[in-house]
């Protein structure tokens, strides 16, 4: 049995360490706790998007451990021939790890991650997601929700920003009967860093898909990151839930959702956005829980 | 001496691949490169060939994979063809510019639209500029031996360079010919286990890959592969000697001249149609007439030295492509003239285009190509750019 | 104080002593990132109660509990204020860096 991970017992050492993201970015801190949990024999997989820009740009490496970038579509690809190289040279006690955004995931990477999963390779995928394209400069993803403004999503007299929902990138991850599924948020480290351990013990496929709020993408103070992280679940605009040995659980399950135009109002992206868009936000958020509640309870 | 075995071309590249032994072999089916595969995948299956073949869900993910294989330094195989080759295109410059020592086999096949399954070099010309060497065979034979010799040559310490092994579709892929297996141990002793130091990801040396260069960087990381693509010449020449000394098949390194000594004409060819140019060769030097052939083995890197040196003296040089670069001419034709216009005298060049979506390049067709070389030497004006064997022109 | 330091680098002369690939050696640091501070993190170690809460939420990870007392690598932090906004007995004071 693993030790209770938390600031106390967590590593000092960081494996992470001098990269270029923006300050307070919420990526950098899942990546960041992510290695600390995962160890310096971990073989991290990125495809292009933030947290490969910030942290190759020769001659400054911000990985202490190994590390490569991999063509975009190609999070899932890359990290299951690391660990089938890594095999196949007999290398143990290694993790090979895909940490890929929002729109590397749940866009241009679904296809190699739902190949990796399929033949359960032994990797673990997080889906860091701030809930567009950030990198490019704050693009609508099949990730971003609704009522987002974003740089291909405006909101005008026509449109309330994005019109779609967020993908259910996890159940669609869980459909394939995966190993080990979860979703997190920097809002809730210690659970987020129980999942990261999980997933590090457990043979197979793992995938966490940790909510991380983009002060630069979402125009918020940088300083109230991982608050509005804690946030967006209290308010039921995301969840904590795992899926594990074909079932479903829900983590954390409030009796009341704390305030969805609190968690709103602070960010630039959904200033624009009237009642009735928040009605229909709240109605979907509703829905999805009806749904969790009665069958992700037991 | 080895068994020998009557198998196709997709049959001999499995048989080479088996003796190479790699680690891992991803790949993705599309026709003509199937049989490989299905091949690879029966090897892995009855334990003749101890790897992992990974079932990708895409050719993108094929190469995707074998990177990820080749980063912390094992053995990679991948094969595709046409199609599948330009949807994994973008992996190739990322595997090139990673030094990754990937083989891929590659069915040479023409590319949609119209859709059309059979042989043609559109594919490979394609990806010309992607980084790998590319080398195309005539036989099955030269297939089988060109599997141990990829890697061998892709993994040299000094050329570390993916590489691409081109089999005309179906002309090769599914014709069967008699091919000698060498023995398992002579190749073990030949291609030694791979052994990348510098550019793999290492638990005890942490290596950071396929990072970014900016403008202040970038062009130095690129002239340095450039460099070691031009200096693997001399390895690819070192290691067709050495396969030669063992197993006793030479197959010349870069280029393989017939019959150029005092030709007057020659023909530049690259793949299967090789084989009947030498035999037109032969009708027509019977003739008296002096015509000469030039197979070109590689295209990356480029003989542009032993091109111009084969055929200083000749008054014409023909070269067959089974590709148009749209809006110009064939690829090959284009290089080939870059390579001559250092000469002092610059021979006469004529690019005879045929064998798009399959179509046969027959022995007369080959006939043609000569009678037209002989009329210009002779200074009968011909087309600079010829189509053969085709319906209607106009 | 425990953090990755920069190293000493010089760029090569020659092609040759150009790396092979786009490869490099990881927890390689050649420049740091305190010039993007506006605001520096101070702690006020008479209200810290050492509960590593700026330790485990700080994005950059510059603060080091290694040591008897919370250090933070001034080298590497950015200013984003989250070490403040997220300690609970308000020992951390955002104070305006002096150009």
């Amino acid at each position: 049995m693993n030790q209770k991970l938390n600031a106390r017992t967590i590593t000092n050492k960081e494996l992470f360490y001098g990269h270029k993201a923006c300050g307070g970015c919420g990526e950098a801190l899942a990546v960041r706790l992510a290695m600390k949990v995962l160890g310096e024999r971990t073989f991290a997989s990125l495809p292009a998007g933030c947290m490969s820009a910030v942290s190759f740009i020769y001659p400054n490496m911000a990985f202490t451990s190994n590390a490569i970038i991999t063509p975009f579509a190609s999070t899932g690809a890359v990290a299951a021939g690391v660990a089938a190289g890594l095999k196949a040279l007999g290398i143990e006690d290694t993790h090979s790890v895909g940490f890929a955004g929002d729109g590397g995931t749940a866009d241009i990477g679904l296809q190699a991650l739902s190949g990796a999963i399929d033949r359960n390779d032994d990797i673990i995928y997080f889906c860091n997601d701030n809930e567009a394209y950030m990198n490019t400069g704050i693009q609508k993803s099949g990730l971003t929700p609704y009522g987002t403004r974003t740089t291909t999503s405006p909101a005008g007299e026509n449109l309330p920003g994005s019109i779609t929902m967020k993908k259910n990138m996890f159940e669609i991850v869980a459909a394939h009967g995966i190993a080990y599924a979860a979703t997190a948020s920097i809002g809730y480290l210690e659970d987020f860093m129980k999942k990261v351990q999980k997933a590090k013990d457990i043979k197979g496929t793992s995938y966490i898909h940790v909510f991380a709020p983009c002060p630069t993408g979402w125009g918020h103070e940088s300083n109230i990151a991982v608050s509005l992280a804690k946030q967006a679940v209290d308010c039921g605009l995301w969840y904590l839930a795992e899926y594990e040995n074909g079932e479903f659980t829900l983590n954390k399950n409030p009796k009341e959702f704390s305030s969805v135009e609190d968690y709103l109002k602070v960010q630039g992206r959904f200033k624009h956005l009237e009642d009735r868009d928040i009605e229909i936000i709240k109605n979907h958020r509703d829905t999805k829980w009806k749904k969790m509640r009665r069958d992700w309870v037991r | 001496m080895g068994k020998k075995l009557f198998i196709s071309g997709n049959d001999a590249v499995a048989e080479g691949v088996r003796l190479a032994k790699p680690h891992v072999i991803s790949a993705y089916p599309i026709t003509p490169q199937t049989i490989a595969v299905e091949r690879l995948s029966e090897m892995v299956e009855d334990g003749s060939l101890r790897a992992e073949y990974m079932h990708v869900e895409s050719e993108h993910s094929a190469l995707a994979c074998a990177m990820g294989v080749s980063s912390v330094g094992a053995r990679a195989f991948t094969a595709t063809s046409s199609q599948g080759l330009l949807y994994m295109a973008e992996c190739l410059p990322y595997a090139s510019g990673a030094r990754m020592p990937i083989v891929m086999m590659n069915a040479n096949r023409a590319l949609a639209t119209p859709w059309n399954i059979y042989g043609d070099q559109m594919d490979s010309m394609f990806l010309i500029n992607s980084g790998w060497i590319q080398v195309y065979v005539e036989d099955a034979q030269e297939a089988l031996d060109m599997m141990i010799q990829a890697y061998k040559i892709a993994e040299h310490e000094e050329v570390m360079t993916p590489m691409m092994v081109n089999l005309d579709g179906f002309v090769l892929t599914h014709t069967y010919e008699l091919v000698e297996i060498p023995e398992q141990n002579k190749v073990d002793e030949f291609l030694p286990p791979i052994n990348m130091t510098k550019q793999k990801m290492d638990v005890d040396n942490p290596k950071s890959l396929c990072i970014s260069a900016g403008n202040d960087f970038n062009m130095e990381f690129k002239i340095k592969q450039e460099m070691d693509m031009k200096n693997s010449v001399t390895v690819i020449e070192g290691v067709d000697k050495e396969f030669g000394d063992k197993f006793g098949r030479y197959y010349n390194g870069m280029l393989e001249e017939y019959r150029c000594e005092d030709a007057q004409v020659i023909l530049i060819t690259t793949g299967s149609v090789t084989g009947t140019s030498r035999i037109v060769v032969d009708a027509l030097r019977e003739e008296g007439k002096k015509v000469g052939l030039l197979k070109l083995r590689y295209l990356r890197p480029f003989p542009a030295e032993g091109i111009s040196d084969t055929v200083k003296n000749a008054k014409v040089v023909g070269v067959i492509d089974k590709n148009i670069s749209f809006g110009f001419e064939g690829t090959i034709f284009t290089n080939v003239n870059s390579a001559l216009i250092t000469l002092e005298k610059t021979p006469k060049t004529i690019n005879f285009i045929g064998g798009l979506g399959g179509r046969d390049i027959t022995k007369k067709n080959i006939d043609e190509m000569f009678e037209s070389l002989l009329k210009e030497a002779s200074g009968e004006k011909q087309e600079r750019i010829q189509y053969m064997n085709v319906r209607c022109m106009g | 104080m425990k953090r990755p330091k920069v190293k000493k680098w010089t760029e090569p002369k020659t092609i040759k002593d150009y790396p092979m690939g786009s490869t490099c050696d990881s927890d390689h640091l050649t420049s740091i990132n305190a010039g993007w501070r506006t605001f520096r993190p101070v702690i006020n170690y008479d209200k810290c109660v050492n509960c590593l809460r700026c330790f485990l939420v700080c994005p950059d990870g510059v603060i080091d509990k290694s040591g008897e007392k919370l250090e933070i690598d001034y080298d590497y932090c950015k200013g984003c204020g989250v070490c403040e906004y997220e300690c609970r007995p308000r020992a951390i004071d955002m104070v305006k860096e002096e150009k």
